[in-house]
This record gives C-alpha cells, structure tokens and sequence, in this order.
C-alpha cells in the first residue's frame, strides 16, 4: 500500500492529522520525520500519547526516513508521511520522487517572513519558490486542512 | 507562606475563552484563570503562549484533550518550570474548585481539583 498521505504540517501530531485525515484514510502507521524529534526519546514519548489503538507511529530523521520510504511504500501499511517543514519534505522528494507523489499543506502557521495564503497556510517567497520547484519536479501541491475542505492548488497561493 | 497559583487553561478554539469566562460568572472571581487558544499558530507559538500565561508559575496547565497539540506545548514546557503541572480533561467543575483554592500547595490544588472535575462526570 503506498504511503496515504504526504503531509507538512508544523505541529506535526494533533488531532487533525491522528483523527481528521487518519480515520478517513485508514491510517495504521505515522511517520514523523523530524530531526528534532527523532533524537529526543522524551518528545517520541509525547507524540506517542496520540496514537490511538490500532495505530503506531515511526520517527525518523529525513536520511533514515529516505532510506525507508520504498520499503514504507511497498508494505501492507497505510502510511502517513508527516513532516513539519517544506524542507524536510523537499529533502524526501529529492532522494524518493516516486514515492512522494502528492504533498498535503496541512499547517504552516504565521512566522516573521511568511505572509497569509489561507488562513492555515502562511509562506514566505523563498517557501513559495521551494514549492513551485518540487512541483516542477514531479510532485502534486495542494493546501488542505481536512478531508471535507477542498483542496487549494499550489497556483492559487501565490 | 505559600504564593497564589496561576491557572491557565489551553484548549482548541474559543473552548479556554468560554471555561474562563463561565468560571468568573459562576464564581466572581476575576483573574485567576488565563484562556490560551491554539488556533492560528505552529507548535513553538502556542508553547510561548502557554509559557507567557504560566509566567514560571507556580500554577497549574488545565489541557482539554488528553493528547494533542495544546497537551504537548504544555508538557514541552513543563521541562523549564517547577511547581508546575498539567491535568488534561478540563471542565467546569475542576475550574471552579481551583479558583476557590488557589493558596494552597500545588499539589494538594491538583489533586482537589482532579478529584473533583471526575467527580462530576456521572450518569443518571
């Protein structure tokens, strides 16, 4: 089963993602890739007080998770790929294209730089220009919160 | 002598503004509790706003979901503060008991109010 749902979002496990999007799609495997969290058993301990039952959770790093992502991609799982910044996932894309086929904005909030596309999607110029180049190369952008929101092509956010 | 607790309530939407704002009409006590909302803000935003409300304590972080981002944020702060703690499943009645007991120590507050927002969940 390929990886489900390719996400950035920068609160990285919350309800939107374990319960909005990870009933829908039949989630039974989170991967969160993220360097900070990967290193820190203590931060993986919190993170795993929001799996429900029937779901696990994987933290990587983005060369670990690299590694992974085809054998991800092939296994019986449903994956959700959750990543908290534009650059994690580009670095994923790059070294795995195939598998990172479509990619969810789910939350980027506001920071010094960014400005307002929607108003759970906030990027600066630079993030922007990241994102056209990873849909240049070969993966689908759209903002999306929710399942029953509709999605935002990446042309329409700037 | 003991210091007062700070009361902070972090939860999703308008649901700490609602609780506080419920708790001084109910009780008439101003002050003793601050709201913090996690909409509209990443994870390092909503820990300042929780850290900024707690302002070191000592006090107590009333969360309203036992997982989540307003959980994290708070446990993420909980590492810098001593005197501090976090109780998930806010409700009215563990509010109200903690604005009437906010001289005691943190930890005799935490435990009364605990007791009794469970308390109060019940069926008939």
């Amino acid at each position: 089963m390929p990886v489900v749902l390719a996400r950035i979002d920068d609160r990285l496990v919350h309800g939107q993602v374990v319960i909005g999007w990870g009933r829908p799609l039949a989630v039974d495997l989170i991967v969160l890739v993220d360097a900070e969290v990967a290193a820190s058993d203590w931060e993986q301990e919190i993170y795993r007080m929001a799996i429900p039952e029937g779901m696990d959770i994987l933290f990587a790093d983005s060369a670990a998770a690299a590694d992974r992502l085809p054998a991800w991609d092939a296994s019986q799982s449903r994956v959700l790929l959750l990543t908290g910044t534009i650059e994690t996932m580009a670095e994923l894309h790059a070294a795995v294209p195939e598998v990172i086929r479509r990619v969810n904005l789910g939350g980027l909030h506001h920071h010094p730089g960014r400005s307002e596309r929607l108003p759970y999607v906030y990027l600066s110029d630079g993030e922007l220009d990241t994102l056209r180049e990873l849909e240049r190369t070969g993966a689908v952008i759209s903002a999306q919160n929710l399942p029953g929101t509709a999605p935002v092509g990446l042309q329409e956010l700037g | 002598m003991t210091a007062v607790l700070r009361g902070v309530v972090a939860a999703h939407g308008e649901v700490a503004a609602g609780l506080v704002r419920a708790v001084e009409d109910i009780s008439g006590i101003r002050g003793a509790l601050v709201p913090v909302s996690n909409t509209d803000c990443d994870r390092g935003e909503l820990e300042r706003r929780i850290a900024d409300a707690m302002a070191n304590g000592p006090g107590i972080v009333f969360v309203d979901m036992p997982s989540g981002s307003c959980l994290f944020a708070a446990l993420h702060d909980l590492r810098g503060w001593t005197g501090v703690r976090v109780v998930t499943g806010v409700n009215l009645a563990m509010l109200l008991d903690f604005v009437f007991h906010r001289e005691l120590p943190v930890e005799t507050a935490v435990a009364r109010a605990v007791e009794t927002g469970a308390r109060s969940i019940v069926v008939r």
